[in-house]
């Protein structure tokens, strides 16, 4: 069985998946906090106010101040959640892309019901695309008469990525929406038809890893996975060089 | 259904069935709006979206349907203010009126439509001829609708059925009416001048 | 004018029971419709919980007997599975859940509490069951239409659904029964605001009747978005209309025959504007049952009468503005997603208030543990686990991993199950004597509510657990993909839990007929309450509901009131 799985949350494999596991744990944290409050105060209510024990109820209409306190607290406690926590995190995440130089830019085009890598290759350029092209061979139709298409790489289902470099990703789908998740790396993006969605994460950990899709997206949806590679930066030369043509 | 009416006392002293109407039509527009603000939201961002030219939209004949609706509106009020004042006449001429210029908006609309068809402008061609049947097709529903409404006011005034006191059901026909209205008003300029 | 002209003649069989305009008899049919679709909706998840626990074998006893469009020689397929999915989603929704809180009970006890003889349009009203009766019977004839019932989800995300088999006939069920709820709404928000008995004020109306107020209204402007877009996406599919088709797409290697250039968020917008508030729809009516039980219960008046009325308006005005925190990793720019998650963040307070006030409502109380009480009670924990899990799918940071997985799943089913199909099931247990004149077995109905509160538990906890581990929703076969291979034996638990809240329904559907006919006969007034429908006959008479229209003189949950000899003070005693 896989070592990154567990009863938990799975490791831990991207720049930013430490952030978000500290939030999730701060508002389970919370959660927990305020439902045991919840239950301590009804149970004794129970016990303490049984029509055994209690004898003729209180008669009052009077809300006191003091019962704003739980509501002010929560709203206390969320707007600094969302100042503080929320909007740093959310910014980072989706709005800081990494520079183009420093990263691994790369496209992943989804379809019923695969994921297509395609990479630029050795010039940093991709090449043209022409829909009418597309056949089993040739997935993304990549036009052979584009010089720049010559030494794309195109990998279908698996993603080879190098440790400890941002990744540059730009999400299309051919048919419906799909939804590119890698539960290490805690990623996801919904994949929508019509729309280019720009994506960044960075892998710091070594080792295979696994794209599902998390939309559904047909009745090959559950089979709809992938594997994501993630090797040390000379390893992905090296993979990137066997894989490129002539 | 052809009791005289006798209103209920209610607490907001508004006849339920005046008040449902205009709870009806708050979800009316709520569905125009849905209808509406999707066109707003796919012409002003989708990249594929032809506006075709102005001369192949007909926009005389447009106008001249705009006048017609605009003008069936006004004899509406005139039935209503008719019969408020008692003139059986009045009422009957003004719903008959209105009546036929709604039946003329729709002859202008069945003239029009496969003119457009013709030119290239089908309901799956783009976008644009897309919305245009769909929501003046709907437009064109809520008209028939409302002459059907219309009809059978009329019958009933013929009858007799409708007193000074009592003509609230004419009110609440011209409510709808002026609605019906009201969505070509704003469906005229989004689709033909803009 | 119409009840007069009605009770002066004996009713055909099918006037009163069919085509009735009472009232209560059309809350009666939907009822009976709602309850029969919940029973449906639940068998089918059975199906597709099988599935889940042995993927690939064969379902025991009843494989064999399902129709092509499900399940091959015994074992579901992939599309059967997607179809079971959405239909259950959306036949314990739109025709289970919302037309029990609102349909059955809004249509026979908001009447009676305002003090009204009829609804404002009995004729609408019975025009509306029949439009949601004939959008139910639609919606199953599905099953049996070539292709099969829709495969999209209940959120029938496009183009998916544009592109797969069977949407067509959810479309049109679906027009039926948005229309059916816009009629009822009009209905509902007519009468409360034109046909409250003399001396009932705004301030003295019953939490219950807030409750179906609001949610009236969130029906009536919510739903017509749903209509548009519904008819948008009907377009799409007959008349080759590209509003929600983006240019080039290309499925299984060849392009569509659409003109292109619409846009698939655009649904999700007109989807969800719709689907947040209708969360409230489901969850409001249950809040208005709880506040009712717990005043009755506890023998006092509700803590924070005004906190709680205007929380549910609160709430009514807000639920308009969150609808796109369902979205946030759907690509919707990403800025929209502050503002979203402001909102959400928001409305929760009002909901924290509302169990804040409950929980204080205990305090100095004189708590009497009967049948109703416990499902009321039972609302607060329950309700109170999914509206905390609430908060991590509301914050982006921690929603971008839990979307779609699992623990959304957990969530919105300790709300609308464990919450409000508990405490509409309170509902029956406490009204029961009014609509039938008799009580409902006791010990059965402790037996039933035991075992379910545990079975429910057991179903959807580990949800959470699974949803952590990264297990998407609406997969087929969970095994296939290794990160949920771990956490595969809890669906064996769920499985065996949902089998034994079956199992445990038992003892209420028996108990309900049984007791329609051979229960304790009751007095009009058995939970000593003292809001109107207690004012009535058990139950109430036909067209006219009171003896003669009652006078209200003071507030609705005058329990205890100080000098008094008796506990209760009922509205319409000076």
């Amino acid at each position: 069985m896989n070592q990154n799985y567990g009863w938990g949350l799975p490791v831990q494999a991207s720049s930013y998946a430490g952030k978000l596991d500290g939030s999730l744990f701060l508002l389970h944290g919370v959660m927990i906090l305020i439902f045991v409050l919840w239950a301590f105060y009804m149970i004794f209510c129970l016990i303490r106010y049984r029509q055994k024990n209690s004898g003729r109820a209180l008669y009052s209409h009077k809300t006191p101040l003091s019962s704003y306190i739980p509501d002010a607290l929560m709203l206390i406690f969320e707007i600094w959640l969302i100042f503080f926590v929320g909007i740093p995190i959310w910014a980072h995440i989706r709005e800081e892309l990494p520079k183009e130089e420093t990263s691994v830019a790369l496209h992943i085009v989804a379809e019923q019901f695969a994921w297509t890598m395609h990479y630029p290759g050795l010039d940093g350029k991709f090449g043209k695309q022409n829909p009418s092209l597309i056949n089993a061979d040739n997935p993304l139709g990549l036009d052979e008469n584009d010089p720049d298409s010559l030494d794309d790489i195109v990998s279908v289902n698996e993603l080879h990525l190098p440790l400890g470099k941002p990744a540059r990703i730009l999400l299309s789908s051919k048919d419906v929406i799909h939804s590119f998740f890698v539960p290490e790396f805690r990623m996801k993006q919904d994949v929508v038809p019509g729309m280019n969605i720009p994506i960044w994460f960075e892998p710091t950990k070594l080792g295979a890893f696994e794209i599902g899709c998390a939309q559904l997206c047909g009745t090959g949806h559950y089979r709809m996975r992938g594997d994501v590679i993630v090797q040390s930066p000379e390893e992905f030369e090296n993979w990137t060089k066997s894989k490129t043509k002539s | 259904m052809n009791q005289p009416e006798t209103i209920e006392e209610t607490v907001t002293g508004i006849p339920n069935g005046k008040l449902g109407m205009w709870v009806f039509l708050s979800s009316e527009v709520m569905l125009f709006g849905g209808f509406i603000s999707s066109y707003v939201v796919l012409r002003t961002g989708s990249g594929f979206f032809p506006i075709p030219a102005k001369e192949l939209l007909g926009i005389p004949l447009a106008t001249l349907n705009t006048f017609v609706l605009i003008t069936s509106s006004v004899t509406m009020v005139l039935a209503l203010d008719a019969i408020q004042k008692a003139n059986q006449k009045g009422l009957i001429r003004n719903l008959a009126i209105t009546i036929l210029l709604g039946f003329c908006f729709l002859a202008i609309k069945s003239y029009e439509y496969p003119h457009k068809w013709h030119e290239g402008i089908t309901i799956s061609s783009n976008l644009f001829g897309s919305f245009y049947f769909t929501l003046t097709g709907l437009h064109g529903l809520h008209v028939i609708g409302g002459i059907a409404f219309n009809i059978y006011i009329l019958v009933n005034a013929i009858k007799g059925c409708y007193t000074q006191d009592h003509c609230e059901r004419v009110e609440y026909a011209g409510l709808y009416w002026h609605f019906v209205d009201l969505v070509w008003v704003i469906l005229f300029p989004i689709f033909y001048l803009l | 004018m119409q009840t007069e002209h009605l009770e002066s003649h004996p009713e055909t069989f099918i006037r009163k029971w069919i085509f009735s305009l009472d009232h209560k008899t059309i809350g009666l049919q939907y009822m009976f419709t709602s309850l029969i679709f919940l029973l449906f909706g639940f068998s089918l998840v059975l199906l597709m919980r099988w599935q889940l626990a042995y993927p690939g074998s064969a379902l025991p006893l009843i494989g064999y007997y399902l129709p092509d469009s499900i399940a091959a020689g015994g074992v579901m397929h992939p599309a059967g599975y997607n179809a079971l999915g959405a239909m259950h989603g959306t036949i314990m929704i739109f025709l289970g859940v919302v037309p029990l809180g609102v349909g059955a009970f809004g249509n026979y006890f908001l009447p009676l509490q305002i003090g009204a003889k009829d609804m404002a349009f009995p004729r609408i009203n019975m025009t509306s069951y029949w439009v949601y009766f004939i959008g139910g019977v639609l919606m199953l004839a599905s099953f049996f239409v070539p292709g099969g019932a829709a495969q999209s989800g209940w959120t029938s995300y496009v183009p998916l659904s544009i592109l797969s088999p069977g949407q067509t006939m959810w479309l049109l069920a679906m027009t039926f029964l948005i229309t059916s709820s816009l009629l009822g709404s009009i209905n509902f928000i007519v009468t409360t605001l034109n046909l409250r008995a003399p001396g009932l004020t705004w301030s003295r109306l019953p939490l219950f009747v807030w409750a179906q107020f609001v949610t009236a209204l969130l029906l009536l402007f919510a739903f017509p978005v749903l209509q548009a877009g519904a008819i948008l996406q009907l377009l799409d599919r007959i008349a080759k209309t590209s509003f929600f088709i983006p240019s080039g797409l290309i499925v299984g290697g060849a392009p569509v025959e659409y003109a292109g250039g619409g846009s698939a968020l655009l649904w999700q917008h007109l989807f969800w504007f719709l689907a947040h508030p209708e969360v409230y729809v489901l969850l409001l009516p249950a809040m208005g049952i709880v506040a009712e039980i717990l005043a009755n219960g506890t023998r006092k008046p509700i803590f924070g009468y005004k906190e709680i009325a205007g929380s549910f308006c609160f709430i009514g005005v807000l639920s308009f503005m969150v609808w796109a925190h369902h979205m946030f990793v759907s690509g919707m720019k990403t800025s929209l997603s502050y503002l979203f998650m402001t909102t959400t963040m928001i409305i929760s307070v009002p909901s924290v208030a509302i169990i804040t006030c409950f929980l204080l409502s205990l305090k100095g109380a004189s708590i009497q543990f009967k049948l109703p009480m416990l499902f009321a009670l039972a609302f607060l924990p329950m309700f109170g686990i999914g509206g905390l899990t609430g908060l991590p799918l509301g914050f982006t940071p921690t929603d971008v991993y839990l979307h779609d997985t699992y623990y959304v799943i957990g969530h919105f089913h300790y709300v609308v199950v464990t919450g409000s199909l508990i405490a509409l099931m309170g509902g029956i247990y406490y009204w029961f004597p009014k609509m039938f004149g008799r009580k409902m077995n006791e010990f059965w109905g402790k037996i039933h509510f035991w075992t379910t509160i545990v079975f429910m538990n057991g179903i959807f906890f580990p949800m959470f657990i699974q949803g952590l581990a990264g297990v998407q929703r609406r997969l087929y076969d969970p095994t296939v993909q290794a990160h949920n291979l771990v956490v595969q034996p809890t669906n064996v638990l769920m499985t065996y839990s949902a089998i034994l809240l079956m199992i445990a329904q038992i003892p209420f559907i028996v108990n309900f007929f049984v007791s329609i006919f051979k229960g304790e006969k009751t007095e009009d007034n058995p939970w000593q309450a003292t809001t109107l429908e207690w004012a009535c006959p058990s139950p109430p008479l036909p067209h006219k509901n009171f003896e003669k229209i009652p006078t209200v003189y003071k507030g609705p949950y005058e329990y205890n009131v100080p000098g008094e000899a008796k506990d209760f003070s009922p509205q319409h005693l000076p």
